[in-house]
């Protein structure tokens, strides 16, 4: 018998993390989505359209506007056997909860010395560039991944929208998925028998050999428009995707970096105190004597995002920006 | 309460100048000259109407991001509202906010606030300052009947009742908060009660009638101004459009939307106004000419209004320092 590659579908981010969370409320009667407006409405981005109609209130609970206390009551309902799935609208009312990520999620098994797993999912939007102005816009991945505790993912292909929620449940510990709101809409092909993906391992999603653009999340298509452009001024640029923020895969960052000798790192987050920032500083104390040319970051100015769209575009990394930046990493020679 | 025609007209002039205002800005936003989020005010113009004329020019006023008509019936010009919805520097706040976050320091309007229940301690605050200052003014405070399932809510509520501060809150309660309905949200939907669990007096008020809402807003005021502690409104009031521009409106029906509509703020105070000799049809008339020049000039003053250049794109984050010599 021949091995049959299966089909693909035409599809979409949100129909991706649709046919996620659909198959996890299938698949295991523990698990349950709740959040605001996740059914009635139809969820605010509409990735749970058409579940409360499938699974009943029970499973696609809408609550009050009361962040706080629906993520700690999902922090709790883990800690009792649940696999709760729980959406934030978006990661700007997610500090309204932060004390119960912060102070519960990520600490209940430390402090009780291993004795409790909180088994959570936490989704969220993110991201700027709908003209939303500061209160709307913002980008907190790179804050989320300095607590340790807990494991920060961001889909930023289709696969990974479809596959990294299965898996994320079945992690013992809590998990907060990022999806950035631009890429809601982003178009692709799907294989039908798609299922669950690692979480544990960044990706190359475009090799090649004179420098290394390493990004994640909704920054991860223009870094590779930018890498397009690239290759047609004869410049091969590799571009990683993170995938995990916490833990990071250095293994895979490093790898390319011996290759290339020359980085540029793209994150949507404020430049101080970035994520881009960590991993520039890991670079130097694990791979100092690789490097070619100082390291580069793209990440957004250090402004509340404005609302006004040539404003809050020069705020944000693009791919001209991306491209600036690689091309003096490039011409720098040692 | 019985209006004289000078406040009749003005009351419906305001309604009609946010109906107007709102109608031609959901145009705008299909042109794509207004970006982002758009929330309009279309159905509840009694509310703000009401309030704001019972409010004095030394009271704060802090509200939500569907605020235009609170703007508006503050006193801030259509066209600086309006050039702020383009991004332009000439908005009231400099292009930097949009939609959802309109301020004016001179009309002591503390802003759109698009983090629901984020208004509430701002206000307590401002309140207490006023009166540790021995100040007069009291600080008003709209927002959705939603943010009262928020912890900031009832925290507020707590402290501005402990410290007895001159504070107003206006509760609109709209029955939705995006597509979930006050009765899905609320164990209790009784809101006068709550406010009353904190030893803050209140009331409810019918929010499509604009003279019961301005009656309301004027005797709770005067409670506040004398010194009695803050003070609780509920208006009961209705969106007549979706909740933004992108809310498909899955959660309510098209018969509920038109029963509420019977009860359009602006249509009922016309009849009535016409019916008790208050105003004559010429006049309204002439109130929706007025109107509509005053908007079709703020679309021109929007329209004519400047970019600001991206080299100053990282202004106003810090205030500038007076170096020392
Ligand atoms: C803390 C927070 N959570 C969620 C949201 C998203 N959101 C924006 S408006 C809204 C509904 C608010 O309803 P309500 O307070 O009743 O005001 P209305 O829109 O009806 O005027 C929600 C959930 C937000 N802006 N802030
Ligand atoms: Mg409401």
């Amino acid at each position: 018998m021949n091995t049959v590659t299966a089909p693909v579908i035409t599809t979409t981010y949100r129909e991706a993390l649709r046919m996620a969370l659909r198959e996890a409320l299938q698949r295991d009667p523990r698990v349950f989505l709740m959040g605001e407006d996740v059914g009635r409405y139809g969820g605010t981005y509409a990735v749970s359209k058409g579940l409360l109609e499938e699974f009943g209130e029970e499973r696609i609970r809408d609550t009050p506007l009361s962040e706080s206390a629906f993520v700690g009551a999902g922090i709790g309902a883990a800690l009792n056997g649940m696999l709760p799935i729980v959406e934030v609208m978006t990661c700007n009312f997610s500090l309204l909860a932060l004390d119960q990520i912060l102070n519960n999620a990520a600490t209940l098994r430390h402090m009780s010395g291993g004795q409790f797993n909180i088994p959570l999912v936490i989704r969220m939007a993110t991201g700027a560039g709908r003209q939303l102005a500061a209160q709307h816009s913002h980008s907190f991945e790179g804050w989320y991944a300095h607590i340790p505790g807990i494991r920060v993912v961001t889909p930023a292909t289709l696969e990974d929208a479809r596959g990294m929620l299965w898996t994320a449940l079945m992690d013992p510990d809590p998990v907060i998925m990022f999806e950035n709101a631009l890429l809601y809409n982003l178009e692709g092909e799907l294989a039908t028998d798609a299922g669950a993906v690692d979480i544990d391992r960044a990706a190359v999603r475009r090799p090649g050999s004179d420098l290394t653009l390493v990004t994640y999340g909704g920054s991860l298509p223009k870094t590779l428009q930018a890498a397009e452009r690239l290759a047609a001024q004869n410049i091969s640029a590799e571009v990683i995707d993170l995938r995990t923020l916490r833990p990071l895969d250095m293994t895979t960052v490093l790898g390319s970096l011996a290759k290339t000798h020359r980085m540029v790192i793209i994150d949507e987050g404020w430049k101080s105190g970035s994520l881009a920032a960590e991993i520039m500083a890991r670079v130097m104390e694990q791979a100092f004597y690789e490097l070619d040319a100082p390291i580069e970051r793209v990440c957004s100015a250090e402004v509340p995002i404005p609302y006004a769209r040539h404003l809050e575009q020069a705020a944000i990394p693009q791919v001209e920006t991306i491209l600036a930046a690689a091309l003096r990493t490039v011409k720098q020679h040692v | 309460m019985t209006p004289d025609p000078i406040l009749a007209r003005k009351l419906l002039h305001e309604m009609v100048r946010i109906r107007r205002f709102e109608e031609k800005s959901a145009e705008l936003y299909s042109a794509g000259k207004i970006r982002g989020f758009l929330h309009l005010y279309i159905g509840e113009e009694a509310v703000a109407t009401g309030v704001m004329q019972a409010l004095q020019p030394e009271d704060a006023v802090f509200a939500t991001y569907r605020e235009h008509g609170h703007a508006l019936a503050r006193g801030l010009s259509a066209g600086a509202i309006m050039a702020e919805m383009y991004g332009k520097v000439e908005g009231c706040s400099h292009g930097r906010g949009g939609s959802m976050h309109l301020f004016d320091a001179a009309a002591k309007f503390y802003g759109g606030n698009a983090i629901v229940g984020g208004g509430l301690p701002l206000t307590v605050g401002y309140a207490l300052a006023q009166k540790m200052q021995q100040r007069t003014g009291l600080a008003a405070c709209f927002f959705g009947e939603g943010a009262i399932a928020e912890g900031e809510f009832h925290e507020s509520m707590n402290l501005a009742s402990l410290w007895n501060v001159p504070a107003l809150f206006l509760c609109e309660n709209n029955l939705y908060a995006m597509g979930t309905a006050l009765e899905r949200s609320e164990a209790d939907t009784n809101l006068v009660e709550k406010a009353a669990s904190y030893r803050i007096a209140g009331k409810s008020v019918d929010g499509m009638d604009v003279l019961a809402v301005l009656e309301a807003a004027q005797q709770a005021a005067q409670f506040v101004r004398a010194g009695n502690g803050p003070y609780f409104l509920e208006f009961r009031t209705y969106r007549f459009r979706a909740h933004s521009m992108f809310d498909p409106e899955l959660y309510r029906s098209k018969a509920e939307v038109e029963r509420w509509k019977q009860r359009c703020p602006i249509a009922g105070f016309s009849v009535r106004a016409i019916s008790e000799g208050w105003l004559t049809p010429q006049t309204i008339a002439a109130i929706e000419a007025e109107v509509a020049r005053e908007i079709a000039q703020a679309v021109e003053f929007a329209e004519a209004g400047t970019w600001e250049p991206v080299e100053t794109l990282t202004r106003d984050v810090y205030t500038a320092r007076v170096q020392p010599e």
